[in-house]
């Protein structure tokens, strides 16, 4: 390979080419101006809306009780899915809020994450009990699997076991006609 | 009365700044000099003003004057004295303002001394780097006032977050910015020569500088930020792909391959076109990259640093300043001479190839950074990480390694392989002996497995230009190569290593248990309750033995909570030894009394932060080889030009 030095390393290529940075450069700037001005909801949640649950299948959280699966949220009826621990403190100031949902004929499935069937029991007596079931979820797994950024976390299921609302963090009064509505555009 | 100071300086700044760029631009037409004498000058006393405007910014930051209302929003009068003055730039405002402030000290500086120019280049220089800041400028006066006054004032600031109270957070992105701004210089010689067609060796030893410098400082700012997000984190990782880490490593490519390419440039008279395209690359990607940052539009690990309205300023400076840029190379390139003409097997070949695959893993990293936008403006939503940058980066990655070693023996114009071949002889011959041992002993992966086995016979190659040199005469610019060179292959063998060997576990143990990880014995002697200043924590006491023998040293990761913001963190525990790291993580507490303990045990992990230190080293070799060379240079023509005004006054005298 003693060529003669014949070719420089930058060949004339042709004229077009030295036009291709600003055409690059054009369409980078095109594609940030989309994503800039049509801002997309970049909140994990809106992804999971219209999807099925996950599939899962958790052990009841207390011995004689119901747990959770997945299979039981496709039963035809709405559930209301309430991500829950005994140690996080929102989810005692929601409990009100859930006995009321439950007053209402709403059914009310629990998954109670990363907890001990002593300091369960404990919370349940002392905040009340709305839950049909409750499916110990020990490792979080199923939290993950659902996207869900912390405790407390309510889903809207309909009967088909598709996710049509959720929502992050405590249930508040003033925020219990919205949930009502919620469960009932998921009846339709 | 400090604050109205500091935004009259910086009014005067920006007027001056449009004078600066008048004064360069007119001096470019037939009959336009007249303002041509002020051009310097006015480019030192902008640069003076806005640092007054800076130095007020500083000044309120450290007194607390709530009145302020950038103070009052990012401030807090019970903040330690560093951190209030780190606060001046640890929000927006007062960070574009640290921007304009080191672009304008930088320009004034070349106003001042750079003296190796035609000076038609220079004036469009001074223009170009004017152009750049006054964008800056509008920015700050127009849209974020950093100095805006709140009446009534607050009777307390608002940022008393302890989270953010780290010297790392605070001296990172400054360090990071000097690398960008200084790029900036590097735009606007390539803008000034572009300008005037003068691309050749003196535009390029005048650029090399600023180069190198921003190069540096690119270099230990991703260095310590991936060092900072290795402990701090707490995951074990030190590398996530992720958009402000890519944001900081895409200049740092860029520049890369211009500081090579500049040296061609230099000492060669080649590859001009090329120079001149990376020159604008490498501060378009200091942009883009900011702009990537600052407007929240990709979602990331850092968003506090997130606003999407102001997105769409900096994108509109971005689109003016980088457009107009590549518009003038567009007409103008065609229009620049060719440089001098090589062989493909020569430096110069070597130092193209290596442009070509550094500009290719540019490509890869921006698109990959960039897809998950293309994907939703097409309605899906994907994140990309390791699984496509790991291949595709080594992809190209492992070629210019080879590249690197054989490169630098190279010689200029032309060459043969038969001639360095021999050399090349031990260090193919450790690759090999390194790639036997690895797949007879240990079971490896195949991008670590050819990063240790090419790193080995790379950090071998790497000194091989040393040899047959008289090293008390080589030029230090050589020992800075060979610097660089051997960080890169300590680097990648850090990087391998820790992703061929680390061992990790997820435990739960009672107090008293001894666990294993690695050669590492692990025994939890307790868990005591410590609290400090604003949080509490859970500390591990972990007695760690190496192997079988030895006494057991203490490891204290702790589990901290913090209670204003309330927020919980893993502070992780490291211990170093010369062949690795142990890194201990507290968990939570299980039901039955154990604890989790996450270990993992990193052999020579260190590596790769010594490798991005020595590579930095490397830099700061070359630019003072490089300055004190220029200087002297410099010492010489004014001697020369004194002897000759000697001799001709003798001359006169005489006649």
């Amino acid at each position: 390979m003693t060529a003669s030095p014949a070719e420089p390393a930058r060949a004339k290529g042709p004229r077009w080419a030295i036009w291709l940075p600003l055409a690059i450069f054009l369409a980078f700037v095109g594609l940030v101006a989309i994503g800039l001005f049509k801002p997309a909801d970049h909140t994990v949640r809106s992804r999971l809306i219209g999807k099925p649950m996950p599939s899962f299948d958790l052990p009841p959280a207390q011995a004689g009780r119901k747990g959770l699966s997945s299979a039981t949220l496709r039963d035809g009826k709405v559930h209301l899915v309430n991500i829950f621990a005994s140690w996080c403190i929102p989810c005692r100031v929601e409990s009100p809020q859930l006995g009321e949902l439950a007053k209402a004929g709403v059914v009310i499935e629990g998954i109670s994450v990363r907890d001990s069937a002593d300091n369960l029991r404990t919370f349940l007596s002392e905040n009340g009990d709305p839950y049909a079931g409750i499916g110990a979820d020990d490792d979080g797994q199923v939290q993950l699997a659902l996207g869900s950024s912390g405790v407390p976390e309510t889903y809207v299921v309909d009967g088909k076991g598709i996710i049509r609302y959720q929502h992050v963090g405590e249930i508040r009064a003033d925020q219990l006609a919205m949930i009502l509505q919620k469960l009932q555009e998921a009846a339709l | 009365m400090i604050a109205e100071l500091g935004l009259a300086a910086l009014w005067l700044a920006a007027a001056l700044a449009t004078l600066q760029l008048l004064g360069g631009a007119l001096a470019q037409t037939e009959r336009g000099g007249a303002l041509a004498g002020v051009v310097r000058p006015v480019a030192v006393v902008q640069g003076l003003l806005v640092l007054v405007a800076f130095a007020c910014l500083i000044y309120v930051f450290a007194v607390t004057d709530l009145s302020v209302k950038l103070v009052a929003l990012n401030s807090h009068s019970m903040k330690p004295l560093i951190f209030k003055i780190a606060g001046a730039w640890g929000n927006h405002e007062g960070s574009m303002l640290l921007w304009v402030t080191v672009m304008g000290l930088a320009g004034g500086f070349v106003a001042l001394i750079e003296r190796r120019l035609p000076e038609r280049t220079m004036l469009a220089t001074l223009a170009g780097q004017a152009f750049v800041s006054l964008g800056f400028y509008a920015f700050l006066l127009i849209a974020s006032n950093p100095f805006e006054r709140l009446s009534p004032a607050p009777a307390e600031g608002q940022g008393l977050n302890p989270l953010l109270q780290d010297l790392g957070l605070a001296f990172h992105p400054p360090t990071l910015y000097l690398g960008y701004v200084g790029l900036s210089i590097a735009f606007s010689f390539a803008i000034g020569a572009l300008v005037t067609r003068e691309v050749g060796p003196a535009f390029a030893r005048a650029m090399r500088p600023w180069v190198l410098g921003a190069w540096i400082f690119l270099t230990l700012g991703i260095t310590a930020g991936s060092y900072w997000a290795y402990y701090e984190l707490g995951w074990g990782g030190w590398w996530f792909w992720d958009p402000v880490e890519n944001a900081s490593l895409m200049p740092w490519l860029a520049a890369t391959a211009l500081l090579h390419s500049v040296s061609v440039l230099a000492s060669r008279d080649a590859l001009r076109i090329w120079t001149v395209m990376l020159g604008v690359v490498a501060f378009s990607m200091s942009m883009v990259g900011t702009f990537l940052v600052r407007s929240g539009i990709l979602t990331s690990v850092h968003a506090f640093a997130v606003d999407p309205e102001r997105g769409s300023f900096i994108l509109a400076l971005l689109a003016i300043n980088i457009g107009s840029a590549l518009v003038l190379f567009a007409l103008r390139a065609g229009t620049v001479s060719e440089g001098e003409r090589f062989a493909p097997i020569s430096r110069e070949g070597a130092l193209v190839i290596n442009n070509v695959l550094l500009c290719a893993i540019l490509g890869i990293v921006l698109f990959g950074t960039l897809y998950p936008l293309l994907a939703e403006a097409m309605g899906a939503q994907v994140s990309v990480g390791p699984p496509y940058f790991n291949p595709m980066s080594a992809l190209f990655a492992l070629p210019m390694l080879l590249v690197l070693a054989v490169g630098p023996m190279l010689r200029w114009r032309r060459d043969t392989f038969a001639r360095v071949g021999k050399a090349l002889v031990i260090p193919a011959m450790l690759v090999v002996a390194m790639g036997i041992g690895l797949v007879v002993f240990a079971k490896v992966a195949l991008l670590p497995f050819l990063g240790l086995a090419m790193g080995v016979g790379l950090a071998w190659a790497s000194v091989l230009p040393l040899r047959g040199r008289n090293l008390r005469r080589l030029p230090l610019a050589v020992w800075g190569m060979v610097f660089a060179h051997f960080g890169i292959a300590v680097a990648l063998i850090g990087m391998s290593s820790e992703s061929a060997f680390s061992v990790e576990k997820l435990v739960a143990v009672e107090v008293g248990d001894t666990t294993q990880v690695g050669p590492w014995k692990v025994r939890l002697a307790g868990i005591e309750p410590i609290a400090g200043p604003n949080w509490t924590a859970l500390e591990a006491d972990l007695a760690v033995i190496y192997g079988t023998d030895g006494a057991p040293t203490q490891l204290t990761p702790q589990s901290r909570t913090f209670w204003a913001p309330p927020q919980n963190t893993a502070e992780s525990a490291l211990l170093t030894r010369w062949n690795g790291q142990l890194y201990a993580v507290l968990g939570g507490e299980a039901d039955d009394g154990r604890w989790q303990l996450r270990l993992w045990w990193k052999p020579f992990v260190p590596l790769i932060w010594i490798g991005g230190v020595l590579i930095a080293l490397g830099g700061l070799l070359a630019l003072l080889g490089r300055v004190a060379n220029d200087v002297r240079r410099g010492v010489a023509s004014d001697r020369i030009a004194d002897r000759r005004e000697g001799q001709r006054e003798l001359e006169e005298s005489r006649s």
